[in-house]
């Protein structure tokens, strides 16, 4: 084939120019594993400095326990089975710091070490260790704590101004005890999220509204509530997300499908029955939405290959959420939507799959099925 | 055949649990805790030990042609033998099983064995062989229910021991049930191949194992 008719017949093909692959040797960009999950820490570092933050030294006693412990798990089953240590990927890191965003501030040593345990050992090394896992483990080992330990996974302690404000607690008045009397004595006390008030004063259409003010966006937005360590303060959260989309390690489709689908979502719900939830703008702030969008859904291992595959997933994750949120027995269901979906993404990447050149499907094409034979 | 042979190999070698992979319905939902497991196996054990007793009995007069609801009315006869006796004399265990004890009429170990034991041999080796597989049960139900038990509330036997308060309730579930079922099998699988590897041989992995992601044959590499 000569140059001309090459020419030729890259100017027919759209994007062909794109699809040059010439022969070896070829020039490694130079990323590896660890390379990505140190470039994840630093995208962490603004989550992990807000939390430090909002919660100080609760913080800092979550995120060295859970930290310590994955690495410590990870070295002890490299061990066991006489491998060479993985710890230098990074990988175990990144887990114990997004499990530690995804604990209550008080969570005990135990309860860390049976939350690392769980999601090293248990979702991450016996599917096959890094890149073999279907779910993901900090969101495995967040359900599986939800689940085994729901009094200290609930009980949510904050410093005295994330408490909700007085005008909320009035509205909420049948729903939550008022704490606002010790607020002077205390430095930290427990109270409700946002987002568990919202699930126990469903029906009651002042506490919606008190909830979805401009006051208290602004305090979601910067993190001033209760709730997660790292899942209170949105901002940080952006910036995170945002460097990470920057570095290209997470697809942009997830998130913006995810966020996308819960406002529309809330958005049709709360216009219908404005008694049942708050608005779009107080899900998306609330809860694990944002950290669950930019730092869980988008794990490489478990999120979809291909851009629409993607889009699908964040969709389907965002419903999922809503439905939980809205008339589900918790009151926030991100990391368990996220699993849910997790498991379907062998699925989403064969009817995602990108076609060849050229293709067309068998039955466009008049191909009769022989009987019993599958597609 | 050893009378004693066909009694234990329903503990570890033929186990019905951990190698026939059989009954996995009332090994997950009775396992929950210790009394309710140990009971349960010993129910089934009562129902195994009877039904392929009969059955070998009457192993030549039954037509071939009828022969599976035969057996089936034969167990149904036990199960209802056994229910009435928990309902007479220990009616907490019969609460506690609830459904689960009639269910035993369909559990897979009574009748794959009247299929595949009892309607083939005489009737001593029959009653050590349901004897036995009823054993193996027991076994792996009370030790999940001791483990699970003891995880999800710091208790074994209903004893407290004065271990921690707050359990892992979610071993108590079906869950928990599901995991700590696995790394039995796991842990099973990995002493076989101990085993296998001491005498001089090589373990092989049954053919439908996917192998290609997991490296837990690893472990049991003495270096």
């Amino acid at each position: 084939m000569n140059d001309t008719m090459k020419q030729n017949e890259q100017k027919n093909m759209p994007g062909c120019e794109m699809l040059v692959m010439s022969t070896s040797p070829h020039v490694h960009e130079g990323s590896s594993i660890s390379k990505i999950m140190m470039q994840v820490v630093l995208c962490l570092l603004p989550v992990i400095a807000a939390s430090i933050w909002h919660f100080r030294f609760h913080a800092v006693l979550v995120i060295f326990y859970c930290s310590a412990f994955c690495l410590i798990f990870e070295q002890l089953w490299d061990m066991a089975l006489h491998q060479k240590s993985t710890l230098k990927d990074g990988s175990a890191l990144v887990t114990g710091l997004i499990l530690a965003l995804n604990l209550p501030p008080t969570a005990p040593w135990w309860l860390c070490m049976t939350g690392c345990f769980f999601a090293i050992i248990i979702v991450k090394q016996l599917f096959g260790g890094l890149g073999q896992n279907p779910f993901n483990p900090a969101a495995a080992a967040r359900a599986a704590l939800l689940a085994g330990f729901s009094g200290p996974m609930m009980t949510w302690t904050m410093r005295a101004p994330a408490m909700l404000p007085p005008t909320v607690q009035k509205a909420a008045a049948d729903f939550v005890t008022s704490a606002t009397k010790h607020a002077a004595a205390a430095d930290f006390q427990t109270g409700a999220t946002p987002l568990g008030l919202a699930k126990l004063a469903s029906g009651s259409e002042s506490v919606m509204d008190a909830l979805s003010t401009s006051e208290m966006y602004w305090r979601y937005f910067i993190g001033n509530t209760g709730g997660s360590l790292g899942e209170t303060c949105a901002l940080a959260i952006l910036i995170g997300g945002l460097g990470l989309m920057f570095l290209r390690l997470i697809k942009w489709q997830v998130p913006l499908g995810m966020l996308g689908s819960i406002a529309l979502f809330t958005g049709i719900v709360h216009a219908f029955a404005p008694e049942l939830t708050p608005g779009p703008v107080f899900h998306i702030l609330s809860g694990g939405v944002m950290i669950g969008a930019f730092f869980m859904a988008t794990d490489m291992v478990t999120s979809p290959m291909t851009g629409w595959g993607s889009l699908f997933f964040g969709i389907m994750i965002g419903m999922l959420t809503c439905i939980i949120r809205i008339w589900g027995g918790y009151p926030e269901g991100v990391s368990f939507s996220i699993l849910f979906m997790n498991a379907l993404v062998p699925l989403i990447d064969r009817i995602f799959r990108p076609h060849p050149f050229g293709w067309t499907s068998t039955r466009a094409a008049g191909v009769q099925m022989r009987r019993g034979e599958i597609k | 055949m050893s009378f004693f042979k066909e009694l234990t190999k329903g503990l570890w070698k033929e186990n019905p649990v951990l190698v026939l992979v059989l009954g996995m319905c009332p090994t997950l939902a009775t396992s929950s805790d210790a009394i309710k497991g140990f009971s349960m196996g010993l129910a089934t054990t009562f129902v195994l030990a009877g039904s392929n007793l009969v059955i070998s009995l009457i192993r030549k007069i039954v037509p071939d042609k009828i022969r599976i609801p035969c057996y089936i009315v034969v167990i149904a006869t036990f199960v209802t033998v056994v229910k009435l006796l928990l309902q007479a004399y220990f009616p907490s265990i019969f609460h506690a099983l609830g459904l689960f004890l009639p269910l035993i009429v369909v559990n897979c170990i009574v009748l794959g064995r009247a299929e595949a034991f009892a309607s083939k041999h005489g009737l001593i080796s029959s009653v050590a062989d349901g004897i036995g597989m009823g054993l193996g049960f027991t076994c792996v139900l009370g030790t999940l229910g001791c483990i699970r038990e003891f995880l999800a509330s710091g208790t074994i036997f209903s004893i407290h021991m004065q271990l921690w308060d707050t359990g892992f309730s979610i071993m108590k579930q079906a869950p928990g049930g599901f995991i700590l079922l696995g790394l039995v099998l796991g842990g099973m699988n990995l002493l076989n191949m101990r085993k296998a590897k001491k005498n001089g041989g090589k373990y092989t992995p049954p053919a439908d194992f996917d192998c290609r992601h997991c490296s837990i044959c690893k472990i049991s590499d003495e270096q």
